[in-house]
């Protein structure tokens, strides 16, 4: 380790980066790649969180607040779905710390095919642009927008539910990105086939590294089946042909097939590289190896296996038939088996580790358990019977949260906490780190939790409304004393207002979140402390290579090749 | 993690090939929007500067986006790969380690390539294992509550679709000969062999047409002409794609340098890629015109 280090120091000196055009627009080192990732995830990340706010703002109170009419919520919350997950999670989890750290951890100077790693990041601009114009251009008769959902089912995304060219545009955004993603993953699988450094077995790779090829092979074989049903919706749209069309023999539901024969796997492809990373933020601060690090890696195998043939638990009300419902539950439950291998070990990692509570591991311990909460009530949704009522309530809306908004999500920032000294070279402020885990943990699970209630209450999703008493006027709105008008509601027959009205509050504060980040992000950048090779004092037994170079690392690491004794 | 793992230094240089810094990746992100945005433009007839009130048309974009974005794609294509030749040809920059992450790279791309066909397969056996689904009652008064719809006049499997399985299958052995042949470094049969095989693609292409032109049934008449359509022009779309793969290899083969006996990985991925599309053929040839005309009630 001492050795790979010191190899490091003496090509500082020749460490020349390029103009700012030339590295920026045309690079091809992957950690400016990664870096652009990162920004590109923030940036959306903001755009979609405030459709978010726009949405939990509206559902505040009972009544039409900030929506011109249903079809503007439906926009709403197709842009938060598609935005939250193409231009997000998969950005900032695979394309920035994939980008980032994957090279690095294997000891690797770079991507097998860096100019195909440009391209992949840069497919995903004209993408969201498509997709962001696509909210001013004519969707259904009289608004504008594809109000579709993430799921772009048709009827409703066909040219009768949506004729005008939004949809197409939001087709086409996720054709690009499809590819983005696609060249991306065979990238990943190339590079750690390929560019291991000697002594690196599969079996001594880290965890994160699994991670990101199990999700690279997701991606590959996953993306192209959504990129043919797109690719059908928009003949079936543009070009008279009658694939989901059943007056000229087509059927809706093989859509509803082929979107989450992807859909499925594509949940795991965001919430792998998470376990990924979590795993070495647990090691480093409990100052113990992963427990059970086989196990963990199979597992990771095992769910990306089983999450290609568990696609029709999201379709159990379509009217399939009850043996494939059976089928489809079976298989489902057998999910919670890894995932169980993989908390479990957490846990054991941290049982007797001498634990440091710093910003990275509140938030490792907090999507163990958060994402946790998530599993449990996805046992519950795999259950076709318990589903059948369950199905397109709040109950569903509060489950995929905890496991991608508190999962993905969470690990999002235990990334960004554990490495920004890394890719920087600046420490963020611990204190402003911890405040931002407390104030986004109670604020997202005040968001949430609720929402279990709602769902049981019967609440459905995609509606812009409930039914209660509307307030009086001193009590409308957010500007309100919150005692004074939880007790209103409580004194009426309220219906779904209580829980609503918590979830609002709690999104006020999550979005408070979000500001303290920000300010996080550019404190540090100008005015971190400077960090050092190995900031986290990471031992031998949880030591991966990004620790053994300078942060930021040299422009070309590893000229002199590392490798694994 | 796991174990307790050592790092330390192997005292040499790493064999990797690092790329230089290139303009063209953001040029194609650019060349695809424009293409998706000409599209989108073309199939919602978009006027720039209409005003329907006074009744000003505007300028008809109509396929001019389209050709633009597809110019503009290709040309990045032509542009990046002809980097990609130099720097294998004149700079020898690629080690031998870099050839194994095409190779990676190749069969992930082609993984990916078959994942796409299975969507359309997909649609294919959903509408004809499915025709008669009783709840499915308005597919079934469409297609009679039989594959192939009752009334469709479909190709014989036996016909022209067999004599284009042979040329496809005869194609794969040209291909093979030309591999051979470069094998034992005999260029001049890797060239002829080659220009045969694009020759086959060519001629198999040119059968599909006259197929397409001959066909009893139109694009926009129901479920069989969707499926059988997406599927075999989307493979007609990848022989094409494979041919001038082939072709370029072909202009590569009678210049020096550009294939050894041990360097010729291009063409290899091309022969991958022509095998793979053969194989989709297979497919449709058993299950879309043997398989899926098997009830046909007449010709």
């Amino acid at each position: 380790m001492n050795a790979a280090h010191a190899t490091t120091a003496d090509h500082h000196d020749h460490d020349h980066k390029p103009g700012f055009f030339v590295r920026w627009f045309c690079s091809t080192n992957h950690k400016d790649i990664g870096t652009l990732y990162i920004i590109f995830s923030i940036l959306a990340g903001i755009i979609g969180g405030w459709f978010s706010m726009m949405m939990r703002h509206e559902l505040g109170d009972p009544g039409i607040q900030l929506a011109a009419d249903g079809q503007q919520w439906n926009v709403w919350i197709t842009a938060h779905g598609l935005i939250m997950v193409f231009f997000v999670v998969m950005p900032g989890l695979i394309g920035g710390f994939g980008n980032w750290f994957l090279p690095l951890m294997i000891g690797a100077p770079d991507m097998a095919f860096p100019r195909l790693n440009n391209i992949s990041f840069w497919l995903l601009v004209p993408a969201f642009l498509l997709l962001l114009a696509s909210y001013f251009m004519p969707g259904a008769p009289g608004s504008t927008g594809a109000g579709t959902s993430w799921v772009i089912y048709p009827p409703l995304s066909s040219d009768k539910g949506h004729p005008g060219m939004a949809v197409d545009m939001a087709i086409f955004s996720l054709h690009l990105a499809g590819a983005s993603s696609i060249l991306g993953s065979a990238n990943f699988i190339t590079t750690i086939f390929n560019m291991r450094a000697p002594g690196m077995t599969l079996h001594k790779m880290p965890l994160f590294v699994w991670s990101m090829l199990v999700t690279s092979f997701l991606l590959v074989l996953a993306v192209p089946v959504l990129g043919g049903a797109i690719t059908m919706l928009l003949t079936d749209r543009n070009f008279g042909t009658a694939f989901f069309d059943p007056a000229k023999g087509g059927d809706p539901i093989l859509f509803q097939h082929l979107f989450w024969f992807f859909g499925h796997p594509e949940v795991y492809i965001m919430i792998l590289p998470a376990f990924g990373i979590v795993s070495h933020i647990v090691s480093t601060f409990s100052k113990k190896p992963v427990f059970g690090y086989l196990g963990m890696a199979y597992a990771m195998v095992a769910i990306g296996f089983v999450g290609f043939i568990v696609w029709a638990h999201h379709m159990y009300t379509t009217g399939i038939d009850v043996d494939t419902q059976a089928y489809f539950t079976a298989a489902t439950l057998i999910i919670a088996v890894p995932t169980g291998v993989k908390i479990f070990s957490w846990i054991a990692t941290m049982w007797g580790g001498s634990i440091e509570f710093k910003t990275p591991m509140l938030w490792a311990i907090g999507f163990i358990f958060l994402f946790t909460v998530g599993g449990v009530t996805g046992v519950v949704l795999a259950n076709a019977g318990m589903d059948t009522s369950l199905h397109d309530t709040y109950y569903v809306v509060a489950h995929f949260h905890y496991v991608l908004s508190l999962g993905a999500v969470f690990a999002l920032f235990a990334g960004f906490y554990y490495w920004i000294g890394k890719m920087s070279g600046r420490m963020y402020p611990e204190w402003a780190g911890c405040l931002h885990f407390w104030v986004t943990f109670i604020g997202v699970n005040l968001v949430f939790f609720p929402q279990h209630f709602l769902g049981l209450q019967g609440m459905p999703r995609r509606y812009v409304d409930y039914p209660a008493p509307i307030p009086p006027e001193h009590l409308q709105g957010p500007l309100v004393n919150p005692v004074e008008k939880i007790q209103w509601i409580m004194s009426q027959d309220y219906g779904m207002h209580l829980w609503n009205y918590v979830s609002t509050m709690g999104a006020y504060l999550s979005g408070f979140s979000v500001i303290i980040f920000i300010c996080i992000v550019f404190y540090t950048l100008f005015f971190g402390r400077r960090a050092e090779a190995n900031y986290w004092n990471a031992q031998p037994q949880t030591m991966t290579l990004e620790w053994t170079l300078s942060s930021p690392p040299p422009f070309h690491q590893f000229d002199i090749q590392p490798k694994v004794k | 993690m796991g174990n307790y793992i050592e790092y330390d230094t192997t005292g040499k240089p790493h064999p990797f090939y690092l790329t230089r810094p290139s303009i063209k990746p953001l040029l194609g992100a650019i060349a695809g929007g424009v293409l998706a945005t000409g599209a989108i433009m073309y199939m919602h007839d978009v006027h720039l500067g209409a005003d329907p009130e006074n009744g000003v048309e505007g300028f008809a974009i109509g396929l001019k986006g389209v050709y633009l974005g597809l110019i503009a794609v290709m040309a990045v294509m032509f542009l990046w790969w002809k980097d990609c030749i130099h720097e294998a040809v004149v700079e020898k920059a690629h080690s031998g380690i870099a050839k194994i992450s095409f190779r990676y790279g190749m069969a992930l791309f082609i993984s990916s390539e078959v994942m796409f066909f299975v969507a359309f397969f997909w649609a294919f056996f959903d509408a004809s294992l499915y025709a008669d689904q009783a709840e499915m009652f308005a597919r079934v008064e469409h297609t009679g509550g039989h594959w192939p719809p009752v009334g469709t006049q479909v190709i014989s499997a036996f016909d022209l679709p067999f004599l284009m399985t042979m040329i496809l299958l005869l194609s794969g052995c040209t291909v093979t000969w030309a591999h051979h042949a470069i094998m034992h470094g005999d260029h001049k049969n890797f060239t002829r062999a080659l220009g045969l095989t694009v020759f086959l693609g060519v001629g198999f292409l040119g059968f599909q047409v006259y197929e397409y032109a001959h066909a009893h049934f139109g694009f926009t008449e129901g479920i069989y002409p969707s499926t059988f359509f997406m599927a075999t022009g989307f493979h007609g779309f990848h022989v094409f794609v494979g041919t001038i793969f082939l072709f370029v290899c072909y202009l590569r083969s009678k210049k020096d340098g550009h294939y050894t006996k041990d360097s010729h990985f291009s063409f290899e991925a091309a022969a991958w890629y022509w095998h793979f599309v053969d194989v989709v053929w297979l497919f449709l040839f058993v299950s879309i015109y043997w398989w899926g005309s098997l009830g046909a009630t007449a010709h």
